[in-house]
């Protein structure tokens, strides 16, 4: 049974043993608009807490999304490239960026759950 | 932050707002950039641009005025035709782009961008000490109307514009100023009026089911599909005019010498060696490249810079506005995007062709 945190960066992770699924969150892709480009990292990398990993870019502007914790990437949605549409219609299901392994689990521990998170951006 | 006449139509009808130039301007509505750019080129979009500024230029030696600011015979020009133009500095630097409407014999309306209205005033006053004429700022609300339907929205209005034509102007009603002309490529107009008659107007477009309030993110989606240069972005006071590819804004007859400001130094450069110049660029990959990425050769020698770039809706894809050396192979082009080489190719400009009711 996954358990799922959310980030102040608007991030969620889906999360089952040591392994999380991470995408955008609903109300950060409504900020941003309609995605026309995902540019997603490479399957292997190690990344830290905080890293830029993510870009998604919209008709206006480019952000970055951030590593919600440190870890390693396992896979990425490449159903994105063909469709980057999908972080906007289904950000927090079919629109999941990518999937790490988790090498700190404790920094699960300073996360929101969904009623923090709602609350947070109401 | 200051706010247009239309603002709280914008709030009812759920823009998203940002600031741009000192307003509290609608970027987006619930729409999307996407849609709101799509319905401007299927049917009409209106657009807020009360943030820009009017200057009527009137008294006997207006037409002298205009031709001393700006790099065209002001005298020759038609009453009731609008001219793209600019003001240089004494280097021909582009102080601002402009369009300036010949209203009558003896006046002249200029629109000025934004965020250039201070300094663009400064320089007419300034220049204006040497001439009989008076400078006034006209406070006005003022939309653009953009897209094929934009016509028949216009004649449902109560405006009957079907004659006019495409740079054409008319002040149909005490305070109002209409002309065929627009940001986007599209058949269209822009209607300035009173601030106080600003929202009911835009009541009554809005009330043809082929408008929609569009935002400024669309805005600058549909101008750079159209090709259309960004003052502050693809021009600014250290661009000359064949180094925005606007040369073609300046008759022939005034490049080689003229009277107005900066045509010393715009005669003498286009005498010398062309130095930089206007490109259009896609990228061959489908990442879209934003303004002020670098331009490199192969070599990864820095030959020019991004202007404008973004993604086009109607295009399907990336496109992009550089300014490259005149020496380059524009066969080898690459933008920097976040350390990596994205090679690009000239495009053809404008990237979706204009729509103008010639």
């Amino acid at each position: 049974m996954a358990t799922i945190y959310y980030t102040d960066e608007h991030e969620w992770l889906s999360v089952e043993g040591d392994t999380a699924t991470v995408g955008i969150t609903n109300y950060a892709q409504e900020q941003l608009g309609d995605l026309v480009f995902v540019e997603l990292p490479e399957v292997g990398k190690a990344v830290s807490k905080g890293d830029d990993t993510v870009v998604v870019e919209s008709v206006k502007a480019a952000s970055d999304v951030y590593a919600p914790v440190d870890g390693e990437i396992t896979a990425v949605n490449d159903a994105l490239s063909d469709d980057p549409s999908l972080v906007n219609s289904s950000a927090e299901a079919e629109g999941w960026l990518f999937k790490m392994k988790l090498t700190d689990t404790s920094q699960l521990e300073g996360l929101m759950d969904k009623a923090a998170y709602d609350a947070n951006v109401a | 932050m200051k706010k247009t006449p239309f603002h709280s139509q914008h709030a009812e009808a759920g823009a998203k707002f940002g600031p741009f130039a000192g307003y509290d301007m609608p970027l987006f509505y619930p729409l999307g950039i996407m849609k709101e750019h799509q319905h401007t080129r299927e049917k009409a979009g209106l657009f807020d641009i009360s943030h820009m500024v009017h200057v009527e230029v009137r008294g006997p030696q207006a037409a002298a005025l205009v031709s001393r600011a700006c790099p065209y015979e002001a005298a020759e020009q038609a009453p009731g035709t609008g001219k793209y133009t600019f003001m240089l500095n004494e280097n021909a630097g582009i102080i601002d782009d402009l369009i300036v409407s010949r209203l009558a014999e003896d006046r002249f309306l200029i629109v000025a961008n934004a965020a250039c209205a201070e300094k663009d005033v400064a320089h007419i006053r300034n220049l204006a000490s040497g001439f009989d004429v008076a400078v006034d700022i006209i406070p006005r609300a003022f939309l653009a109307l953009q897209g094929p339907a934009a016509e028949s929205v216009m004649q449902s209005a109560g405006l009957d514009v079907a004659d006019m034509a495409f740079m054409t102007v008319a002040e149909p009603n005490s305070g109002w100023f209409v002309s065929r002309s627009g940001y986007t490529g599209e058949d269209g107009f822009e209607i300035g009026l009173p601030p106080g008659e600003g929202p009911d107007f835009a009541a009554k477009l809005l009330a043809d089911g082929n408008v929609e309030w569009i935002g400024l993110g669309a805005r600058d989606s549909l101008r750079l599909e159209a090709g259309l240069p960004l003052y502050g972005q693809d021009m600014d006071e250290t661009v000359l005019p064949h180094e925005a590819g606007l040369i073609w804004a300046v008759p022939k007859s005034l490049r080689e010498s003229g009277d107005y400001v900066g045509a010393e130094a715009l005669s003498a450069a286009l005498k010398g060696e062309k130095k930089r110049k206007r490109i259009g660029l896609k990228p061959k990959e489908k990442m879209p490249v934003r303004g002020g990425a670098k331009l490199t050769d192969g070599d990864g020698r820095q030959i020019g810079t991004i202007t404008s770039g973004g993604f086009g809706p109607t295009l399907g894809g990336p496109m992009a506005l550089g300014r490259i050396v005149t020496n380059a192979d524009e066969n080898k082009i690459f933008a920097d995007v976040r350390g990596r080489g994205i090679a690009m190719e000239p495009a053809k400009l404008p990237f979706v062709p204009h729509r103008y009711k010639r």
